[in-house]
């Protein structure tokens, strides 16, 4: 099943008529060429802008495209040697995080990541890439694996956020989650995140302290899903698009806050379309951040890590607190005065 | 490590005298109960669990504990710390670090004029007060939500205080605790403040394995979201008050998930207690003495710290 979305259309139908144009061409044996070559500038055109001035919530439905390379589909272009490991050694195995060794360039490193279903059979075994508790303890089984033997770790993203569930909370999702985190920032090896897809709140964030988070072009992350957020702040989940803009999701959003430290590139009109491509772009970003990383030995790699979150945010001293403030309420009476 | 040690003022009531708005006056010391404000009928309440009608002075006295049927109304931050701390010993830390509007967020109001009237109204500037104290004699750093904040949600600012009561400890290698009433992330600094978890709990794992000090998280109403899945869950210990609500989702966004009815007594203290998730329940009148004995338990008489950690 092939999913176009509303802003997608102009291009697709570009597309077809310049295949129905090269059909009448071949049968008929007409020159249409300049028509064609017409129509293929006009289509690279509208590509190249259709990306650039897509607005948020258009990424977030890119982010969540059917089509989109899961992490076995990127693991599979990207590794080899891939053996897929199981279970949490606690009466458990989530189908929704993927987790195993694989080479990198030759070299032995640990891979996981958030697995969705292509159809509603596997969305149901993989829960829909929402993990349980036991998805985070097996990834936090086998990356403290990794760190033992001083093996890089490599984590894709790609939920919606943890499964809200019954089960979930009675075996300690916030514990396990919590605990990925803390033990996330202390391993002595490369560790680089690749939001891939929905960066969904913690069950993001239990796959994501890295020393560098590389986010997809059409990738998200956010604290809360735009419906979640809609429905707190405005009663009304269809507000998502709005919540979408507000949240500063996309990938260059978070570039600007300092939680992505680079933005990859998707070719052409996207992963979903491209799929190869876009594992090439993520390729040479994954070699160059690896080998920056290899330069620093097991201690300074947790300082790293330390230093990358320990300036995030935005806290203001008295003084600059109140230049802010100042400004800011000048600036809302002006915009109140004029509307 | 440099931020943080002695930004403190040691008189716990702030330096030379500024200006006159509210938010150039030095800290207030703290008040040692909440004062009564208003007319006669804001000094009662009726208590939702069994329905008594509460004399608030009295409700406050005891700790804002229901004299009848023990139920746990929330408390300020002040008021924790006033029953938590030995009396006069605390020094509050880090309470001129106000947050900022990275989003230039806005939904009802925009975020900073939400910021300014809620601190306007509660004379704080953000939802984490925080400080060094002893309890019972033992130093400690020591950290409380306050709810009352935008429901004690963690932005930048309480991820940083959080973050720095864990690095006081460590670098003062004693333990630490933080009392957490929080609805969880806050949505206003977006993914900001989901990374404060990170930040946060990247400290207290160096709290572990530079200083080997513990951390006792104590759990109170409400305790969910970002803040439960970060440190709130991480304790060498964790206490929780009796009957409150603590989990990551919200029960009603689970409900929506499931379809049906959440089980009986789902998400309270008691329920995270069978299911293995926290140590202890323990009423807010034996907090301050279970606290002071778990920590002679950990800390008392051990030889001093110095390449001992680890």
């Amino acid at each position: 099943m092939d999913l176009i979305l509303d802003f997608e259309r102009p291009l697709m139908e570009l597309r077809r008529r310049i295949e129905s144009l090269k059909t009448l061409q071949a049968e008929e044996g007409l020159d249409l060429s300049a028509s064609i070559e017409q129509l293929d500038l006009q289509a690279r055109r509208l590509q190249g802008q259709m990306l650039r001035d897509l607005s948020p919530w258009q990424r977030t439905l890119l982010s969540r495209h059917p089509q989109r390379p899961y992490s076995l589909d990127w693991i599979s272009r990207l590794f080899t040697e891939w053996r897929e490991l199981h279970g949490d050694r606690a009466g458990h195995d989530d189908a929704a995080i993927v987790c195993g060794f694989a080479r990198y360039k030759g070299r032995p490193v640990a891979v996981l990541g958030h697995q969705k279903g292509r159809n509603t059979k596997e969305s149901l075994k993989r829960n829909f890439g929402m993990p349980r508790p036991e998805g985070y303890r097996k990834a936090l089984r086998l990356m403290g694996l990794a760190a033992r033997f001083g093996r890089p770790i490599i984590t894709l993203i790609d939920t919606p956020g943890a499964y809200p569930g019954v089960d979930a909370e009675a075996r300690g999702q916030a514990e396990a989650i919590a605990r990925n985190i803390m033990e996330m920032s202390t391993f002595q090896v490369p560790v680089i995140c690749v939001v891939i897809g929905e960066g969904g709140s913690g069950g993001a964030l239990a796959l994501g302290v890295g020393n560098r988070t590389l986010m997809l072009e059409n990738s998200t992350y956010s604290v809360i899903s735009p419906e979640g957020c809609a429905a707190i702040l405005w009663r009304d989940r269809a507000e998502g698009p709005r919540a979408a803009e507000a949240l500063r999701i996309t990938a260059k959003d978070c570039l600007h806050l300092g939680v992505a430290d680079e933005v990859v590139p998707e070719p052409g009109s996207g992963a979903h379309r491209d799929p190869d491509g876009a594992a090439a772009a993520l390729d040479a970003a994954l070699e160059r951040h690896l080998g920056e990383l290899s330069l620093l030995d097991g201690p300074a790699l947790r300082e790293d890590r330390y230093a990358r979150y320990r300036k995030l945010g935005v806290v203001l001293e008295e003084a600059e607190r109140l230049a802010v403030i100042r400004a800011k309420l000048a600036e809302t009476a002006a915009r109140e005065e004029a509307g | 490590m440099s931020n943080g040690i002695g930004n403190g003022n040691p008189n716990g009531n702030g330096g030379p005298t500024g200006g006159s708005r509210w938010f150039e006056q030095p800290p207030k010391p703290l008040p040692t109960r909440p004062q009564s404000k208003g007319p006669d009928k804001d000094l009662w309440l009726r208590c939702p669990s069994c329905a008594e009608i509460l004399y608030r002075p009295v409700l406050a006295e005891r700790g804002q504990v229901c004299p009848h049927c023990s139920h746990h109304f929330r408390i300020e931050a002040s008021a924790r710390v006033a029953l938590l701390a030995d009396p006069g010993s605390f020094v509050v830390h880090d309470d001129h670090l106000g947050p900022g509007d990275p989003l230039e967020f806005s939904d009802a109001k925009p975020y900073h004029k939400r910021l300014l009237d809620t601190q306007k109204k509660l004379g704080v500037l953000d939802a984490f007060l925080s400080g060094s104290c002893t309890i019972d004699g033992l130093p400690v750093e020591l950290g409380v939500f306050d709810f009352r904040f935008m429901g004690g949600s963690m932005g930048s600012v309480v991820g940083e205080k959080v973050t720095r009561v864990f690095e006081r400890a460590t670098e003062r290698r004693c333990p630490a605790i933080v009392v957490s009433a929080s609805g969880g992330a806050r949505m206003q600094e977006g993914i900001l403040s989901l990374m404060q978890m990170a930040k946060s709990c990247a400290a207290l794992a160096k709290l572990r394995d530079e200083a080997g000090q513990p951390y006792i998280s104590v759990l109170t109403d409400p305790t969910t979201g970002g803040v439960a899945a970060s440190f709130a869950m991480l304790g060498d210990l964790i206490f929780a008050e009796p009957n409150a609500l603590i989990g990551f989702a919200g029960p009603r966004v689970i409900q929506q998930t499931i379809g049906e009815n959440l089980p009986e007594g789902f998400q309270t203290s008691e329920y995270l207690l069978a299911h293995g998730m926290v140590d202890l329940i323990v009423p807010r009148n034996e907090l301050r003495a279970t606290l002071a004995e778990s920590l002679r338990w950990l800390v008392e008489s051990r030889p001093v710290a110095i390449g001992e950690a680890r």
